[in-house]
């Protein structure tokens, strides 16, 4: 749910990065936080275990620009991809205005890829949200890897219906802020959509 | 298909400052926070100067929320109160008409009780604020049109914030 504020002038939204254990979804907000104007940026919050898995969410506020005087204000949060941790990730996905699916291209992750993705539909689908009309971007992480899977083979198993999709490397940043554009874009559009 | 956004104008906004202020007098408390319970920051009042107010706000739903949920886990709806307890400083966060938390800072100047006593009056006037500003949303939705000032907003206009 977005949050519209007429007095600062301020549009906030938020943005979810969803998938698997270690593919890559904070490595994603670390990319776009190290490559940020500071003056675009607010704080990264982490909230990790000891060995850096990600324990409740990222937290990354990011400012986008300005539409005819509305400040854009993104705020972006990873899940815990551990499937463990799901009653975390369904309160992280409250009030979502956009997700991005990133998926772990290594063939060994393929079946880790299919389940997180059926666990999104779910958990979108417990708070009256249907995935396939929430603005959604898939991100094909981790292309870089030499045990990387056919793009037709991934396109085949997560993305039939043909939402926008990218290859990226999160570690490189490769594809992060493609990624990011894109469903930003998606999010303005549909609010626009609500409202226009 | 996305909920309501939540809209707020100078006059809602007014109003809600109005309550915060009341309070953090009332209560003899350094700074009152609201918050949606989305991680949204709606207003702060108060002498808390320089504190990074956006992670507060996130921070604070995602404690209420954990919280939420850990009461569903032993059968409760909520726990619609909360207090920590710092060495200086000390939190109390409650949930107001089940979305909109209400977070007070205070010190040794305040006491719990007279916080609580304080957030209990003035938490039910949020409330009602809250509740007239969501039925003027709701009102514009079933009129078939969300105030948003994307009224305005072109494609062209989306697509030039990322042309840079």
């Amino acid at each position: 749910m977005s949050f519209i504020n007429y007095s600062s002038r301020e549009i906030n939204c938020k943005i979810v990065y969803y998938g698997p254990g270690l593919c890559g979804k904070t490595t994603n907000l670390q990319h776009i936080y190290s490559k940020t104007n500071p003056d675009l940026k607010g704080k990264m919050i982490s909230l990790a275990t000891e060995t850096e898995r990600t324990l409740f969410f990222d937290f990354l506020p990011l400012a986008l620009g300005q539409i005819r005087g509305f400040k854009i204000r993104f705020h972006l949060y990873t899940v815990p991809g551990q499937v463990f941790y799901d009653a975390s990730r369904k309160l992280i996905l409250k009030g979502v205005d956009g997700v991005v699916f990133v998926a772990d291209s290594q063939m060994e992750r393929m079946e880790a890829n299919v389940e997180s993705l059926e666990n999104l539909r779910v958990n979108l689908a417990e708070q009256g949200y249907d995935l396939d009309k929430v603005a959604c971007v898939m991100q094909y992480n981790k292309r870089d890897l030499p045990n990387a899977a056919p793009l037709e083979e991934m396109r085949r198993l997560l993305n039939p219906g043909g939402r926008t999709e990218f290859e990226a490397a999160a570690t490189t940043g490769e594809g992060v802020f493609e990624t990011l554009k894109a469903v930003a874009r998606d999010v303005l559009r549909d609010l626009k959509q609500m409202g226009g | 298909m996305l909920d309501t956004p939540l809209v707020m104008y100078d006059e809602d906004l007014r109003r809600v400052l109005a309550v915060a202020q009341r309070l953090v007098k009332d209560a003899n408390a350094k700074g009152v926070f609201i918050v949606d319970h989305n991680g949204q920051l709606i207003a702060e009042t108060g002498e808390l100067q320089g504190i990074d107010t956006t992670s507060l706000a996130s921070l604070t739903a995602g404690s209420v929320a954990a919280t939420g949920g850990l009461a569903k886990l032993v059968g409760e709806d909520e726990f619609p109160v909360h207090f920590h307890q710092g060495q200086e400083n000390n939190l109390h966060i409650s949930l107001i008409a089940g979305q909109i938390i209400l977070v007070v800072v205070f010190d040794d100047r305040s006491s719990l009780g007279l916080v609580r006593l304080r957030v209990k009056k003035m938490g039910a006037q949020l409330g009602k604020v809250f509740e007239a500003i969501r039925k003027k949303a709701d009102r514009t939705q079933t009129q078939g049109r969300t105030e948003t000032p994307f009224a305005e907003i072109t494609d062209e206009d989306i697509d030039n914030l990322f042309s840079v």
